[in-house]
């Protein structure tokens, strides 16, 4: 009895010291970023003894950081729209129809969940090049989609596949042609797993600095992320601006997550296990 | 689910002819991007292999040229074995810290605790940052002058433990990983926790009547029945690890800084492709699109065969 006690409150320990872990660096970005400099190199350890919010108002002026804004937000919510719209008509297809070449379509388009896509970065950026999307948003907006598809048509196809045909028959009787009985019907209640699919894409294209790295180098067209790499370079020794830069962009993700964590973590993990 | 659905559907369908075409237009969206812009550029980084590049132009058809001087001259030989090295120490670490941690976590919630879902959120956190952020964000807290790590083992009374973390080959690839680690605990947790919850009630309630308890319960019972969830995350980590790049562009440069001690493949592809550091002299496309091939087959062929095993062995249950 004893020992089971002490191990559960072993566990306790164990689990609770580990948000210390994980949230401790965050919050030593957010509080630095609120020091002076001369307070974060004597003590950075510590919150900060006044707030100073001058550093927010430095930044805003040594960074176009409402352009990163609106550009990320661009990217991502057409990005996401692109593959909630495209993957979800190619899994209604694959999920109600057989025919010869259904499953070797499924099959090709599920193949691109093993295809890392930075790999073909080479061909990509000639691809980019020729059709005159390099320092465009639509270069990202695209290859996101794309790269996005292939998880959300397996995502949505197991959920078509769920989903009872009778209300689709119905609908047909009741003079639905093909496209009705998907937007008035099906698309309503694919929902749920539409969540999942969009959230996924959104934290990847939002996040993502790779491919903005090699395709923008405007700087009134930069994503976040990218946008932020520039005051890495300039601003070396001002570490309450960097701390302020970094609250700064992980901010908006930070404030959509807990407005939705629960939709958040059930989406994330409902691909991978069914 | 429903076997005999699709073809009751078409024979519904059949006498709408007029309308029929229409329906094969659904998936040609979907499948006109995904080829365009990831299965083309996949199969050219093929065909680009096999081709001597002068700059960005195309030269003549080399054959395995390219592959060959991947692997038998100097320094790109090196340089492959030294990254790839990286790249494995990168899924071990990986599977042991944080997938070892975070199934313990998993675990400690799964058999009840306080605050369950408080505790997902906050280990999910690091998650979110893009892993620019994070990179940046540790290498002021790893900052051998300033940072907050060597102060605090100062305040630990721990000084001589304090070291420039990223400035020492010895010390830097293993910053790098576990804060990789640090970052991806939240998503292994999910996952794990899924698993678990997925088990049968009934099970585990029979085999505890059986006796079975604490580490037998979770050995014998527990284990094989998250098996599923365990071999996802394992591939995850797999590819991960032989992708790694981002982390350490954002820690350590293109350059795999110090001394290539931080190297890997991804990084070495991004330097070979897209800088004239790779040791070519100039920006090589051939050799950039031999070693992406290169990663490409490592990378799937694990993969698919992980899976496949995973499959064979869901069947035996």
């Amino acid at each position: 009895m004893l020992s089971k006690i002490s191990s559960r409150s072993l566990q306790y320990v164990f689990a609770y010291l580990f948000v210390l872990v994980s949230l401790y660096p965050i919050v030593l970005m957010v509080s630095s970023s609120l020091k002076t400099n001369a307070e974060i190199f004597t003590n950075p350890l510590s919150l900060p003894g006044s707030f100073h919010f001058d550093t927010y108002r430095k930044l805003w002026e040594a960074v176009p950081f409402a352009d990163f804004l609106i550009n990320s937000a661009v990217v991502s919510v057409t990005s996401v729209v692109l593959i909630a719209v495209s993957s979800s008509m190619a899994a209604f297809y694959l999920a109600r129809f057989s025919y010869r070449w259904t499953g070797w379509l499924y099959f090709f388009f599920v193949m691109g969940l093993m295809i890392p896509v930075k790999l073909g970065i080479v061909p990509l950026f000639l691809l980019m090049k020729k059709l005159g999307l390099l320092n465009s948003l639509w270069s990202l907006i695209l290859i996101y989609t794309a790269s996005g598809i292939p998880i959300s048509v397996f995502i949505l196809t197991g959920f078509f596949r769920t989903l009872p045909v009778e209300l689709e028959e119905a609908a047909r009787i009741d003079g639905c042609n093909h496209f009705q009985v998907f937007w008035k019907v099906l698309l309503p209640l694919i929902r749920p797993a539409l969540g999942t699919v969009v959230i996924i894409n959104f934290i990847h294209a939002w996040n993502d600095f790779f491919f903005p790295l090699i395709f923008i180098q405007k700087d009134t067209l930069k994503t976040i992320p990218v946008g932020m790499m520039v005051l890495f370079g300039e601003y070396e020794t001002d570490w309450s601006l960097l701390f302020a830069g970094l609250t700064l962009s992980a901010l908006p993700m930070i404030v959509v997550f807990l407005l939705a964590s629960r939709q958040f973590m059930e989406g994330l993990t409902a691909g991978a296990v069914k | 689910m429903d076997v005999s659905a699709p073809e009751r559907q078409q024979g519904k369908s059949r006498g709408k002819a007029k309308a029929r075409w229409l329906l094969h237009l659904f998936p040609l969206p979907a499948l006109i991007i995904y080829a365009l812009f990831v299965v083309y550029p996949i199969i050219s980084a093929f065909t680009y292999s096999m081709y001597e590049w002068n700059g960005i132009a195309r030269g003549a058809f080399v054959g395995i040229k390219n592959f060959l001087t991947l692997f038998q001259v100097e320094p790109f030989n090196k340089m492959f074995w030294n990254a790839f090295g990286h790249n494995v120490i990168y899924f071990v670490v990986e599977m042991v810290v944080q997938n070892g941690i975070a199934f313990a976590l998993a675990y400690v919630i799964y058999r009840k605790i306080r605050g369950a879902g408080f505790l997902k959120i906050a280990y999910f956190m690091p998650r979110l940052l893009s892993v620019i952020i994070v990179g940046f964000l540790w290498k002021l807290i790893l900052n051998p002058n300033y940072g907050a790590l060597n102060t605090f083992l100062g305040k630990l009374g721990l000084e001589e433990w304090a070291k420039p973390w990223l400035g020492e080959p010895d010390t830097a690839l293993l910053a790098i990983i576990l804060v990789n680690c640090w970052f991806g605990i939240g998503f292994a947790v999910l996952i794990f926790l899924a698993g678990l919850q997925s088990i049968p009630e009934e099970l585990i309630e029979a085999a505890r009547l059986d006796g079975a308890s604490g580490v037998t319960l979770l050995v014998k019972i527990i284990l094989p029945l998250v098996m599923p969830s365990i071999t996802i995350m394992t591939v995850f980590t797999f590819i991960q690890a032989f992708e790694a790049f981002e982390l350490i562009y954002a820690m350590q440069g293109s350059m795999g800084e110090p001394f290539y001690s931080t190297d890997t493949l991804a990084v070495y592809f991004y330097r070979l492709a897209f800088s004239s550091s790779g040791g070519a002299g100039d920006v090589s496309i051939g050799l950039g699109s031999a070693l992406a091939v290169v990663l490409f087959v490592i990378v799937a062929s694990v993969s698919a065969v992980s899976l496949r095993l995973m499959r064979k062995r869901e069947v035996q249950h």
